[in-house]
């Protein structure tokens, strides 16, 4: 039995008007301490993936189970990051990083000077007592990243995470997420749109389809790149060869849309 | 060097802003100080009738003599308390109906079109049907006050309610946030602003309750003692009331403003 076993999910989105088929029969399965990317093409249906393995969407068909127990509602075991940070404004770093276990009736000493320690290793504890406005989108993001580690998932869902940032930050981040996951064994799942980023930080690679997403391939990562870290693993000979292989697929796919 | 030439831009920018709020109150002042003369000038001349528009120094021995007899402050020590009363409760009432129509999505639906027409109804046209129910006491004053302020707040309140950042509530679902925590985690503080902003609106709204109240109960009040000087043809005495409510309402609308930069840090 898989960590996480995504079996057949299909999902469609209604509206009054229209109906939208956003995911066809996707499976996957997916080991604990995995470090998985999703690639492909903008309205795929990636973010959608993401929900309904967070509990937060129920699929149209087909099931997700998490360590052989069905998912039908947001589970503390699963941390979700959104594709924005989406801090409170109105409350301080810490208080925002405090969120999730105050929610879970969690906040106890230990949870709390474990929140205040990943703080520190994200350089982020000198500003917990700054309001989120007072930050720049790089450090939001680590908040953010804390935020959902603060309750100690064991899966991480994390949606286009660095897409917002300039590449040196996103290039620094890629390695301190990177290290913090490998260091408190999580799994993870990465939806990104960096070919490079999800080659230097994964093990494996799903590349989905354009709408309605199907899993196109399942690329392996060689196991020299997945030991190094990514600002390595980008100058490694071997990231170039998957580079080029991931960019040609990913062309094709488009060329085929938009026949 | 260069922190220097920073540093002495930066205070030249400040000594900008000062100025330039010095000159503000210098005019808010200066038009305060001509409207009275004027008015004074205007009275003791016969320019208008002071029978009518009586005149600053007629208004102020009044006070004087009616601050001696202890009749003034019974008077305006009613009217604070029933407005503020009025205003803080219709405030309060306006946030908990709107948040029971949150939380009932269908019952914000099927009450929609109720809260319109209430709204738009002239509330004070209320008045003699609640003075009857509650008897004339402080209580139906008070009940105007709020009666008047309640509809409009339970209409914005719940529109802000309804146009928080869906995301910040998705975030509150991550971590399995229930509809009671999403509330109060998300709702309520992201709305909060907007509270605070009807509040300000609801001061001047409870004074038109409380005033028109003491018209029809006429016992105490500020509202009494313009009823009574119309009645009696005493205009000082009218001119006065209006005064001490202009003065009170200021006070209060900087007040809630005060609040308003206590409560909102970020
Ligand atoms: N709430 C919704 N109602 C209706 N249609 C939706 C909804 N959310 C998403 N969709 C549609 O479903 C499809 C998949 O959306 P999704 O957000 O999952 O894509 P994505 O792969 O995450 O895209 P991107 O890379 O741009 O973030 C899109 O075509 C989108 O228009
Ligand atoms: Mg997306």
């Amino acid at each position: 039995m898989a960590f996480l076993e995504i079996d057949q999910i299909s999902h469609d989105y209604f509206t009054k008007e229209t109906a939208t088929n956003a995911i066809k029969g996707v499976s996957l399965n997916i080991d604990e301490g995995e470090f998985i990317s999703f690639l492909g093409p903008s309205g795929c249906g990636k973010t959608t993936l993401l929900s309904i393995i967070a509990g937060l969407l129920a699929p149209t068909t087909g099931k997700v189970a998490l360590k052989g127990k069905k998912i039908t509602e947001p589970d503390t075991q699963i941390g979700y990051m959104l594709q924005q940070d989406y801090l409170f404004p109105w409350k301080t770093i810490e208080e925002n990083t405090l969120l999730g276990l105050r929610l879970t009736k969690q906040l106890n000493s230990d949870n709390k000077e474990y929140t205040l320690a990943l703080l520190d290793q994200m350089g982020l504890l000198d500003v917990k007592d700054s309001y989120p406005s007072q930050l720049s989108g790089g450090m939001r993001q680590r908040v953010a990243l804390v935020r959902t580690l603060a309750t100690k998932p064991e899966l991480l869902l994390l949606d286009e995470p660095f897409s917002a940032l300039d590449y040196q930050t996103k290039l620094k981040l890629e390695d301190l997420v990177f290290e913090t996951l490998k260091n408190h064994k999580k799994t993870a799942l990465l939806v990104t749109h960096d070919i490079g980023e999800a080659i230097a930080m994964s093990d494996r690679i799903v590349l989905f389809s354009t709408r309605p997403g199907k899993i196109q391939r399942v690329f392996d990562v060689s196991e020299s790149l997945r030991s190094i870290k990514p600002f390595q693993a980008r100058n490694d000979s071997d990231f170039s060869i998957l580079f080029q292989t991931i960019w040609k697929e990913l062309n094709e796919l488009e060329n085929k849309s938009s026949q | 060097m260069k922190t220097k030439a920073v540093n002495e831009s930066h205070a030249n920018f400040l000594a900008q802003i000062k100025k330039e709020k010095r000159l503000m109150r210098f005019w808010q002042i200066m038009i305060f100080i001509l409207f009275f003369a004027l008015w004074e000038l205007a009275g003791r001349l016969n320019w208008i009738d002071p029978l009518l528009f009586s005149f600053p120094s007629k208004i102020w021995n009044l006070m004087l003599d009616k601050l001696a007899d202890g009749s003034l402050l019974i008077h305006v020590s009613v009217t604070l308390i029933e407005t503020i009363l009025g205003f803080i409760l219709g405030t309060l009432l306006g946030t908990i109906l709107a948040t029971i129509l949150w939380w009932s999505r269908l019952l914000s639906k099927i009450l929609d079109p109720y809260l319109v027409v209430l709204n738009s109804m002239p509330k004070v046209a209320l008045g003699p049907i609640i003075i009857v129910a509650l008897g004339p006491s402080y209580g139906s004053i008070i009940a105007m006050g709020i009666t008047i302020s309640v509809i409009i707040t339970t209409i914005v309140v719940y529109t802000a309610f309804r146009e928080v950042e869906p995301n910040y509530i998705k975030v509150v679902k991550t971590f399995g946030g229930n509809k009671q925590q999403t509330f109060k985690e998300v709702v309520l503080p992201a709305s909060f602003p907007t509270i605070i902003s009807t509040l300000k609106v609801n001061v001047g709204l409870s004074w038109v309750g409380v005033i028109v109240g003491e018209f029809l109960v006429s016992k105490q009040g500020l509202g009494y003692m313009i009823i009574y000087g119309f009645q009696v043809f005493n205009f000082t005495l009218v001119l006065l009331s209006l005064v001490i409510i202009a003065v009170l309402s200021a006070v209060m609308y900087n007040a809630v403003e005060w609040l308003e930069r206590k409560l909102i840090k970020h």
